[in-house]
């Protein structure tokens, strides 16, 4: 029995980190592609659009099939749905990401635009907490998951100064609006990965410890 | 949650058994809470069958048997010299793994138990059978065969007859030994459902080597290990996040 269950639990071990992977990749691709102005890297995010959604629809399958066949519980239970939550931010990400890629095509249709300079910023720690809670993930590893909700709060203050910067801009140069518009929402974009990657670390302390910290203040330097 | 009352409905006070030089139960201290479905789980040769035989006295006919450390029946030391061990059996109720219908019909597996204990009316006895089958989800399957012999029944059947037959006598508490071991999956649900409806009067003690059916059918659930208590805990907590490691391993198939 458990040797069975031993071998599903890696089978899907495999298939999420695999997809923990790609969507990283995605995020990566993303950011380059807006920050290095390069409309083919981002075209082609947007054309390979499906390849996430097939790996959420296998891991959710590999679970549902797990929770039928072997009813888990204990840390066994926990690793299941957290996966399942994981599944479902990692999907989100990823359908940020080629969202990003759009907006970006619609950005370099104004040539002219300078990028606030915190974009960048952004992405680099938007960047960093998604590869430090997958590696978490990975290891098992509470503490960088706790270092990850932390840092939520800073790509928060970002998000605020590019959206300062965007009004003041607009005022500036009303003839940039549309593009600015899309700027907004690029940080806006990368903000709610930053939010995703926070999710993932409350469920990973969940699997691990077992308690909710989800709106708890431990993961929150807001309160 | 409702607030439990200060007194439990039964207690042990660092219960240790042991049957000659063996220990079978190490320093033991648990409450059966009034009105809960208690689940006490672990592996074979953990002290769960000698932690419920203890509870009614059944452990004192083997003659290897000793004990240090209390155990209280709403208060009382069931080994107070004013404890009478017969009623005692009959305020706590056993029901057994395989079911051991009387050789008689159902109506007799029933009455017997309250001509034994000197009720003799005969229309509290036809009260009795009524209400003592219906309350183990009999009833309607046998009310037109009375007097059908017992052993006609099925496996299930017979398993809840057995209840019924202890319910007769009102205990306050009702320990089971694995009481779903030879039954099928839906006999199975019939009695888990009935141990829900009892716990609103009884206090339920039930041994089970199914996991699956301790977190099914309890409030809270004890882990036994060897002989010792390792952990006891709300079932939904002990079985999403055990405290203990061990339990964890237990739980998840680790051990062995």
């Amino acid at each position: 029995m458990r040797i069975l269950l031993e071998r599903e639990i890696d089978r899907l071990k495999k298939l999420i980190l695999g997809m923990s992977a790609e969507v990283e990749s995605e995020v990566h691709t993303a950011c380059n592609a807006l920050l290095q102005r390069d409309d083919k890297t981002a075209q082609a995010l947007i054309d390979d659009v499906d390849k996430v959604d097939t790996m959420e629809l296998d891991v959710e399958e590999e679970c549902l099939k797990i929770l039928a066949l072997h009813q888990p519980v204990a840390a066994d239970l926990r690793y299941i749905v957290s996966v399942m939550k994981i599944n479902r931010d990692l999907e989100r990400i990823s359908d940020i990401a080629v969202h990003m890629a759009e907006r970006t095509l619609k950005i370099f249709a104004e040539p002219d635009l300078l990028l606030p300079a915190q974009l960048s910023d952004m992405s680099v720690r938007v960047q960093a907490m998604l590869k430090k809670v997958l590696d978490a993930f990975v290891r098992l590893d509470v503490e960088a998951a706790r270092n990850v909700c932390m840092a939520d709060s800073e790509v928060d203050t970002l998000n605020r100064e590019v959206l300062r910067q965007v009004k003041e801009g607009v005022l500036r140069k009303p003839e940039q609006f549309d593009a600015l518009l899309q700027v907004m929402h690029v940080s806006r974009h990368l903000e709610r990965i930053a939010d995703h990657a926070t999710n993932i670390a409350e469920d990973l302390i969940y699997m691990v410890e077992g308690r909710i910290v989800r709106h708890s203040p431990e993961v929150s330097d807001k309160g | 949650m409702t607030e439990q009352p200060a007194k439990p409905m039964m207690e042990t006070r660092g219960l240790t058994v042991r049957f000659g030089n063996a220990v079978a139960l190490k320093n033991i201290s648990l409450e059966v809470r009034r009105n809960e479905r208690l689940a006490i789980i672990g592996p074979a040769r953990s002290g769960k069958t000698t932690f419920l035989r203890c509870l009614n006295r059944l452990n004192d006919f083997d003659h290897d048997y000793s004990r240090s450390g209390d155990i209280l029946l709403d208060g009382t030391d069931i080994h107070g010299p004013e404890m009478d061990v017969v009623a005692l059996r009959r305020r706590i109720g056993m029901v057994y793994a395989v079911p051991v219908p009387l050789p008689w019909s159902i109506r007799e597996n029933i009455t017997y138990a309250m001509r034994m204990a000197g009720i003799r009316n005969r229309r509290v006895h036809a009260e009795k059978v009524e209400s003592s089958l219906k309350l183990a989800g009999l009833w309607d399957e046998v009310k037109d065969r009375l007097d059908s012999h017992a052993q006609d029944l099925s496996g299930g059947q017979q398993q809840r007859l057995c209840l019924a037959r202890v319910l007769a006598l009102e205990p306050e508490v009702l320990i089971l030994d694995e009481p779903c071991s030879g039954l099928d999956p839906i006999s199975t649900a019939r009695i888990e459902d009935v141990l829900e409806e009892l716990k609103a009067r009884q206090s339920i003690v039930l041994v089970t080597n199914n996991t699956m059916q301790a977190s099914r059918a309890s409030d809270r659930t004890a882990f036994f290990l060897m002989g010792e208590l390792v952990e006891v805990g709300e079932t939904k907590q002990l079985f999403t996040a055990p405290r203990e490691e061990r339990t964890n391993d237990y739980l998840t198939g680790r051990f062995g």
